[in-house]
């Protein structure tokens, strides 16, 4: 039994400095992050809790300088232009996830695509505003309210469609095959079986997808642009929308009041986003529970 | 009680051939997308190739008057911000992941979800906090405290005084938005590490430090990698939150503290107005812009296809 050498044992307690340093960084580093997102929401929260009365929701925005202008015609035309971008990017979304989980598992074209569409996620949101202007805005001569929706449509999509493969992956294969052991076709199996019982997983799939979508600004700037009138027009005229709303007040208005409403529309969106993103976690978690 | 299946009009076989071919055609959507943007992109910025030549990418002029463009105040912009969010979020993103792996479960639990609920945030509300919050902070706080208490305006390039815009006060917030991005992608790193392997680490007497340092990070290395180039994509391509706080003027950067502008915010800003020879300059930008960030996500995806192969053959 030798005792330990005294340098051996600074060793020995400068690794466990460096250890102990470490571990507090990362509370240190951790804390940082909650703090910073306590305090956005804090501000958030003070400051938009304050314009937010009946009036707000059902008045439309005025023109700038003039008094009590609410955020209805943005809400309507942020439900219209997501639930337009829902409808556009859903369905071939869910197509192309069970086209990779059914028929493209393993084979190299499906892995091209899920790769491309692993790619496309990452993408600038601001890029899918520009290319939704050539190919919509252009031809259509002006933006509109569909133009957003198509813009949105694109974001969600590749998310939509890995969600979906994912989810379709977890189902047992012996379902599939006695689906087809007592006589179903393949696209009888997918959609009637496969999807039906990973119904929960797409769903929250979508809902992530929207959650996503729903607060982005920089493809609507061109696309949906902003009014202050009522979005009767989608398919021609510039259609008002929350995220834009925002925009247009904190950054082009000299105006104490529409800061003001600006604060309390960004108080909706989070509100939207973040209830979105947590009742579908909720829900996920729920159900993967109790199987 | 007659619940007889309907027979289908079109017979089986063929209604089969139809869904997977319409499958089929969704999926090739992806595809088709990328190559549609791409394309778009480059018929859109032709005019100004053709009028500038590849000097475009080099110019440092932007005056929409006397016709002269140049996008390399943009670009530098773009990597700036994008280097010193990276160089600032990478540290407690690592060490964020590391803790959250061991973490207790249910602190861990809820710190985690309070992580993903910061990346939910949308930008547009970074950007306002930014703006109304953050650069105040910084012009009356922050950076006095840098440059005087510090003497940190000595170093070349750091800056003496600013006004709260500019280049430090996006990065930070760009720093703010990719960490929670990074550090879930690092978790999942760390969480496939096989456990025999930390285990024999802590057997021969390694600290938790030691064993993530020298085996969890050489064993999930291209996984790391994988989550600061998507974190550096992010970062590249954010539009909103840099829109409302870097000041959007046309230079280089001659300090931290100047106001510049990024690829993203100067299409953000000046898209909506521009025509003839201005649009096809700003298609040229959006054009540089998503080619570099497909180039940051293939680099992205390509790390994190071969972790999963990886653990995959093993």
């Amino acid at each position: 039994m030798t005792a330990i050498a005294p340098e051996k044992r600074r060793g020995l307690f400068r690794r466990k400095l460096v250890d102990r340093t470490v571990g507090l960084l990362s509370i240190l580093a951790l804390s940082i992050a909650v703090a910073g997102m306590v305090w956005i929401l804090w501000v958030v929260l003070a400051r938009g809790a304050s314009v937010i009365s009946l009036s707000f929701f059902t008045e439309p925005s005025k023109p700038y300088g003039a008094p009590d202008g609410g955020i209805a015609n943005a809400l309507l035309g942020t439900i219209e232009i997501t639930v337009g971008a829902i409808l556009i990017g859903v369905p071939p979304a869910l197509l192309g996830g069970i086209y990779l989980a059914e028929f493209g598992k393993g084979t190299k074209l499906g892995n091209a695509i899920r790769f491309s569409a692993n790619v496309m996620m990452g993408m600038p949101s601001v890029v899918v505003g520009l290319f939704i202007y050539a190919i919509l805005v252009i031809p259509m001569h002006g933006p509109s309210g569909f133009a957003g929706s198509a813009a949105l449509a694109v974001l969600m999509f590749p998310v939509v469609l890995r969600t979906t493969e994912d989810m379709l992956l977890m189902v047992p294969d012996a379902l599939r095959e006695s689906a087809l052991a007592l006589g179903c076709s393949r696209a009888r199996t997918a959609v009637r079986i496969i999807c039906r019982s990973a119904r929960s997983g797409l769903v929250t799939g979508i809902m992530l997808a929207i959650a996503r979508v729903a607060g982005e600004t920089a493809p609507l700037l061109f696309t949906a642009m902003w009014s202050d009138a009522w979005p009767k027009h989608y398919f021609s005229e510039p259609t008002a929308n929350l995220p834009v709303l925002v925009t247009e007040y904190a950054t082009n208005s000299p105006f104490e009041e529409q800061h003001a409403a600006g604060w309390g529309a960004a108080l909706v969106v989070t509100l939207l986003v973040l209830l979105l993103n947590i009742s579908t976690r909720i829900i996920f978690k729920e159900r993967h529970n109790g199987r | 009680m007659t619940n007889i299946p309907r027979k289908s009009i079109i017979n089986p076989a063929c209604s089969d051939r139809l869904f997977r071919i319409a499958a089929a055609g969704s999926a090739f959507l992806v595809l088709a997308l990328l190559a549609g943007l791409l394309l778009q992109l480059g018929i859109g910025s032709a005019p100004a190739w053709r009028e500038f030549g590849f000097g475009f990418l080099i110019g440092t002029g932007w005056d929409p008057v006397a016709n002269v463009y140049g996008a390399l105040p943009a670009i530098v912009g773009t990597l700036l911000t994008t280097a010193i969010a990276l160089i600032l979020a990478i540290p407690p993103a690592f060490v964020t992941a590391l803790w959250l792996v061991d973490a207790p479960p249910g602190i861990g639990e809820i710190l985690s979800q309070a992580l993903d609920l910061l990346a939910a945030i949308p930008s547009v509300i970074y950007g306002m906090w930014g703006l109304f919050v953050l650069v105040p902070v910084m012009q009356n706080y922050v950076q006095p405290f840098l440059s005087e208490t510090l003497k940190l305006g000595k170093i070349p390039f750091f800056g003496e005084y600013g006004n709260g815009f500019g280049y430090l006060t996006a990065s930070l917030i760009l720093a703010l938005m990719i960490l929670p991005y990074m550090s879930a992608v690092m978790r999942n790193v760390f969480r496939m590490t096989p456990s025999m392997l930390r285990e024999s680490a802590f057997g021969i007497g390694c600290t938790r430090w030691e064993t993530a340092k020298d085996i969890v990070m050489r064993y999930g290395i291209r996984g790391l990698l994988g989550g600061i180039f998507i974190g550096l994509g992010r970062a590249l391509g954010e539009t909103m939150a840099v829109l409302f706080v870097i000041g959007n003027v046309m230079e280089l950067p001659d300090n931290l503290y100047a106001s510049g502008t990024t690829i993203a915010a100067t299409l953000a800003n000046n898209f909506a107005e521009a025509n003839g020879i201005m649009r096809a300059v700003l298609f040229a930008l959006g054009l540089i812009l998503l080619l570099l960030s497909l180039g940051v996500q293939v680099l992205a995806q390509y790390y994190l296809a071969m972790t999963g192969a990886a653990r995959g053959e093993k």
